[in-house]
């Protein structure tokens, strides 16, 4: 049969990767930003805890640059940084940034007063205090914050393909035109939806063993009454 | 919650989570290391000594012609290493000025009106010889291939019937048409002398509007077949003009000019074997080996590498 | 950075200002697309958020949706849509309608099962009906909630309908992508301006829609 699905896997040689190596490279172009935006949020986050004022300006800030196009980001980043990974990977790095830092900092202070107290009459350090206490509270916002970075992360690596094969799954859409095989584009389309689905599913999975006190599957609100967290941060995924 | 012992737990908890991290965002790291290395984070610095980086632009015979180059210049013994995909001439030709890319396949007369919008086309050796002299010090052209490809405006079957236009017809019999007819083109064909600014000053043509497409690949293909423009850039090698019936308007002021297939290349970045290679590839390459080659990667589907490697053998290049 | 001058060349250049390729024209264009795929998320994602928050009913398999929604790329979407059907308005609703829904679906879901039970069962107690109490006592109280989740669909279908002029569709990106291939900053940072300012535009819509249609009982909470 010359079916539909013929040269599903037939990548053109000038992408100059192979199906699994695309996807190696959209997995590092996606994540790494993640991973950067996460290190830096952390660090920021807390001095939004800790000095109150900062907050408003820090959230100002990132959500005008929240509203900046990723394409228009690539651009004008071309000419510092060249057509390369680098250019998609620093918007997406501030794109997670802009997700991460406000769901750290809810997270943060949704710890009650009271468990604050405790630790402190514990003697724990201010340090201490944050690591052990803080941070392992807010970790159900954090990672509903990275699961939120991620999705959008994975699906806005395709957009480099406009600066000249940058895109990893995404050139699959640049060479499906180029060479009107629309069995590319359902590739890249298809294995970026399953790469982001099982990047979620490790989020969820690693939400469930870093928070062994909450019961598994539960979503991150008690059913009635008590504290009411705030929804997931649905902000931020282009 | 916060005795001593859960929290130590929980603290041996977070470290082994850690580590999985750490292992996995390293696996990653390693697992990707197969990524493009030719690929230099500092923009502007050179590619390494003896590797050719041969780039092409975006669309589908650009990365013919590239591969064509690269698999000639290895068959010779030098490294390459592609560059495929950049984006339109505005960005290649800043790449080739600053040696991050060392050849790339370009149209010589196309070349000439970006570097000089105003230059006259009479023959494709005075159009080489004024495409050295405006060239960047540090960029040469070898020798043009015969193989020409052309932009041009073409009309689509329906526009030509309606108007009266036949392949004799030229652009000039456009002009009372024009203000009807939407063009299509890439988008950098709107800025462009080789494009709505020439149509403009060379013919009076004042189209209603211009529409962004692509560099005469499927997009613009499909919008001339569906009527959404009438006019538009085709490339002269283009497979669809024939099934299609499109209708290519004649240039009898040459604004197009001449678009021989020539290499153009960054001086220090090609050693003589490589000009050698290279030139020896422009005096086998026809326009009738182009539109043919053309076709096989368009509408045969096969893989341009693979068209580039069968032709250079069968040309003895390789 | 010279950054600032070219937003102020683009701004100052006269020809950007009329005709089909001018301002006013791809800024309306801009908002058309926006507006329209922001009325049919919520023509999904409201009533379906509403009626699942109200029962309780469907939580896991509108997570679920949701998160397969927002896995799915959209600019990936745009492009197969484009190469499988052609052109026109279709294509690029499509992706930004799948863009949308997630964030109205799960936050209205969310801010109808957050309505504090003691008033819902009051309502039930004095003989409400069902839909009543939807409409009258759980819609008024979440609706800050609600209205901040149609926010943020509007702020990513501003931000994402740029990718519309890679299929040569008009709209505020196409001075992104023309200026990419044109290579003229002018017309990119001028693009990403106006982009930045329409969806800091509708920021303040949406808090001016808060301020006038949340009941203050509400608000001051």
């Amino acid at each position: 049969m010359n079916g539909f699905l013929d040269g599903f896997f037939d990548i053109p040689s000038d992408l100059q990767h192979s199906w699994l190596g695309l996807i190696g490279l959209h997995l590092r172009e996606a994540l790494l930003p993640v991973l950067a935006g996460l290190l830096l949020a952390l660090p920021l986050a807390q001095l939004c805890v800790r000095f109150r004022w900062l907050y408003p300006p820090v959230l100002g800030a990132t959500t005008i640059l929240y509203a900046v196009p990723s394409l228009a980001f690539f651009v004008v980043l071309i000419d510092y940084t060249g057509q390369t990974e680098l250019t998609v990977m620093i918007p997406l790095a501030v794109y997670s940034l802009v997700v991460l830092v406000p769901a750290i900092v809810d997270g943060v202070r949704s710890v009650p007063q009271e468990t604050l107290a405790a630790a402190t009459a514990m003697g724990f350090g201010p340090v201490r205090r944050y690591l052990q206490v803080q941070l392992p509270i807010a970790v159900p916002a954090i990672l509903a914050g990275l699961r939120v970075a991620t999705a959008s992360s994975i699906s806005l690596v395709s957009l480099g393909a406009l600066i000249g094969n940058q895109g990893a799954l995404g050139n699959l859409l640049a060479a499906a035109q180029k060479y009107d095989r629309p069995e590319l584009a359902v590739n890249s389309v298809v294995t970026t939806a399953v790469l982001a689905i099982l990047c979620d599913a490790l989020l969820v999975l690693l939400r469930v063993v870093l928070t062994p006190w909450m019961p598994n599957g539960a979503r991150s609100r008690p059913k009635t009454g008590g504290r009411r967290q705030r929804p997931v941060p649905q902000d931020v995924i282009r | 919650m916060t005795s001593t012992a859960k929290s130590s737990w929980s603290r041996t908890r977070h470290t082994g989570a850690a580590a999985v991290a750490l292992t996995a965002a390293a696996a990653l790291l390693a697992g990707c290391s197969s990524g493009d290395t030719s690929d230099n984070p500092l923009a502007g610095e050179k590619a390494q000594d003896g590797t050719v980086v041969v780039g092409s632009n975006n669309f589908a015979e650009s990365t013919l012609l590239a591969d064509i180059y690269g698999e000639a210049l290895k068959a010779k013994g030098v490294k390459v290493t592609y560059k495929h995909n950049i984006g339109s001439r505005e960005t290649t030709y800043g790449l080739m000025k600053n040696g991050s890319v060392t050849v790339l396949p370009e149209y010589n007369g196309s070349l000439l009106a970006y570097l000089d919008p105003k230059a006259e086309q009479k023959s494709a050796e005075a159009v080489n010889e004024a495409v050295k002299a405006k060239l960047d010090k540090k960029l040469t052209i070898l020798q043009s291939s015969p193989a020409e490809d052309k932009d041009s405006v073409t009309v689509n079957a329906q526009t030509a019937k309606k108007y009266k236009l036949t392949s004799s017809s030229t652009l000039a019999d456009l002009k009372d048409a024009a203000p009807d007819l939407v063009i299509g083109g890439s988008p950098e064909f709107q800025t462009r002398h080789q494009g709505l600014e020439g149509l403009k000053s060379v013919y009076g043509l004042e189209f209603k509007s211009f529409k962004a497409l692509d560099a005469g690949g499927p997009l613009t293909q499909a919008a001339l077949t569906r009527n959404t423009v009438q006019a538009a850039d085709i490339f002269t090698t283009d497979p669809t003009i024939v099934k299609e019936k499109f209708v290519v308007l004649k240039d009898p002021e040459n604004l197009f000019g001449f678009a021989n297939v020539t290499p153009l290349v960054h001086k220090s970045g090609l050693p003589q074997k490589g000009v050698d290679a290279l030139n020896a590839v422009s005096a086998k390459l026809d326009t009738k080996t182009l539109l043919e080659l053309d076709a096989q990667v368009q509408l045969e589907k096969k893989d341009p590498l693979d068209v580039a490697k069968a032709w250079l053998k069968s040309a003895g290049l390789d | 950075m010279n950054v600032l001058n070219f937003v102020s060349a683009f701004f100052s250049d006269s020809a950007h200002w009329h005709g089909y390729d001018g301002i006013p024209q791809r800024l309306l264009e801009h908002v058309q697309y926006s507006l329209l795929a922001l009325a049919l998320a919520a023509a999904i994602g409201l009533p379906v958020g509403l009626l699942t928050g109200h029962t309780g009913r469907g939580g896991n398999a509108l997570a679920f949706i949701a998160t397969a929604a927002r896995a799915l790329p959209s600019f990936g979407l745009l492009v197969l849509i484009v190469i499988m059907m052609g052109f026109g308005l279709l294509p690029v609703m499509i992706p930004l309608v799948i863009l949308a829904v997630p964030p109205i679906l799960v936050t209205t879901y969310e801010a109808v099962r957050s309505v504090d039970p003691s008033p819902v069962d009051a309502a039930r107690g004095m003989g409400m009906r069902e839909s009543r109490i939807l409409f009258q006592v759980e819609l008024p109280v979440a609706l800050p909630l609600i209205l901040s989740g149609l926010r943020s669909a509007a702020i990513q279908i501003v931000s994402t309908a740029t990718i519309a002029a890679y299929v040569s569709l008009g709209g505020l990106g196409r001075y992104i992508v023309d200026g990419l291939y044109q290579r003229d900053y002018e017309k990119v940072v001028g693009g990403a301006t106006l982009v930045a300012v329409l969806a800091l535009v509708t920021l303040a819509v949406f808090w001016a829609a808060g301020r006038l249609a949340v009941s203050p009982g509400v608000r001051r909470r």
